[in-house]
């Protein structure tokens, strides 16, 4: 599973990537996070707002502070 | 999908006694400073004090009310929403409703580019995102709850007024000197998979959680410029005599509006912070108008946001942005300091 975290440095961007972190650590799930830092490659997901929240390709959320488990009902449903 | 979630009504619970200790702040603190610290009521120590205690938990309590309220109105709103709105609006109609919506529309300024880039996109002419671009930073609801909370609601009203005026003859402005050609050409060639996230059916309870939310990321980010912007206040308060800032900032000085506006621009993120300060001042013979001028700058006009714009946008545009914004301010400054 690939998740990308599209930010370009905002506070509430470097929450969402720390909390994706701790996400999948606390359920083991088998996940590369990847940070999308690059304005052109976050705006081909389409987003209006950061931080964008991508998993398997598909944009999840952009520009919303997210709690716990919305993030992992997400996670679960691509697995 | 989506659980039942009572708990979130629980947190309603908090208003009636939130407005509870804020109506009868005045007594209590009398209470807390005459009588349990037992301070002499007639030293500027002590008026000093009671001007701190009183408005920082005046202004934290309404802070966080308003935080609560406004982010459970803007669940209803996104910029996918917005930007859907104000797709094929012809300049004029399309100025009034961007700015309008920039109120309502979650934003932060860390995400104007994205947004910039989606309203080029979907063909929204540069005027139209310029109001909204505008609109959206300066009248946000920490600035408009802080003067609504210090200088009444009249002065709230005149803030939103004006801010939105501006927004819209600005937007209209640039909108009608055709400044396409200062955007940088990449952002003509961006084009995005469109927007998949689906927008998700949301219960109240929800909204709740949204509000909840906001509340925590809002006044975690801005109470300590609160405390400070209020200590500030309560020195000026308590020991710059009455009268000292009429030389300065009294509307007899006609310099101090355009001045007011250019020390404002590089001052930046301090809404919460720098109206406590204001009110102040004017207590102390500033006047209205320049006051005003010089939060309008402060919050609408940033140093950090430019910058973030020079990505998109070249700088004879960022000049023009900043030339038509600053007139504006300074024109409502002068404006209210005749009227008042």
């Amino acid at each position: 599973m690939l998740i990308k975290i599209l930010g370009t440095g905002c506070s509430r961007c470097k929450k969402l990537e720390q909390q994706v972190k701790v996400i999948v650590e606390n359920n083991n799930i088998p996940a590369e996070i990847e940070k999308i830092t690059d304005i052109q490659d976050m705006m081909r997901y389409g987003i209006l707002a950061t931080p964008g929240l991508v998993i398997n390709e598909k944009l999840k959320s952009s520009g919303l502070t997210l709690k716990d488990e919305q993030i992992l009902n997400w996670i679960k449903e691509e697995l | 999908m989506e659980e039942k979630n009572y708990k979130a009504y629980y947190y309603l619970i908090i208003f009636p006694v939130l407005f509870g200790v804020y109506f009868h702040l005045d007594g209590n603190i009398n209470v807390l400073v005459y009588d349990l610290l037992s301070l002499d009521p007639n030293s500027l120590f002590t008026s000093a004090i009671h001007f701190f205690i009183y408005e920082v938990i005046k202004v934290l309590i309404l802070l966080s009310v308003i935080v609560f309220t406004v982010g459970i109105i803007r669940s209803y709103f996104s910029p996918e929403k917005t930007r859907k709105a104000l797709e094929g609006k012809p300049l004029f109609a399309g100025n009034i409703m961007a700015s309008l919506l920039g109120i309502v529309t979650p934003f932060c300024s860390c995400s104007a580019i994205p947004l910039f880039l989606g309203f080029v996109e979907a063909r929204i002419p540069l005027g139209v995102t310029f109001s909204f671009l505008i609109a959206a930073p300066m009248i946000n609801e920490v600035a408009v709850i802080l003067l609504f909370g210090l200088f009444g609601w009249k002065t709230a009203v005149i803030y939103i007024l004006t801010g939105l005026l501006i927004a819209i003859a600005a937007g209209w402005i640039i909108g009608r000197l055709k400044l396409e050609r200062f955007v940088e050409p990449w952002v003509y060639e961006i084009k995005s998979a469109g927007n998949n996230a689906g927008e998700e059916k949301i219960n109240f309870a929800s909204r709740i959680d949204y509000g909840v939310m906001a509340v925590k990321d809002i006044v975690s980010k801005v109470w300590l410029y609160v405390v400070i912007g209020i200590a500030v206040g309560a020195g000026v308060h308590g020991y710059v005599p009455e009268n000292f800032m009429a030389g300065i900032m009294g509307k007899d000085v006609w310099w101090s509006v355009p001045l007011s506006v250019l020390i404002g621009i590089p001052l930046y993120s301090n809404a919460a912070g720098i109206i406590p300060v204001v009110q102040s001042l004017i207590e102390k013979g500033a006047s209205l108008g320049t006051s005003l001028a010089f939060m309008m700058s402060v919050i609408g006009l940033s140093l950090p946001e430019m910058i973030i714009l020079k990505k998109v946008l070249k700088l004879p545009l960022i000049c023009v942005f900043i030339g038509v914004v600053g007139t504006g301010i300074v024109t409502v400054g002068y404006l209210f300091n005749i009227i008042y």
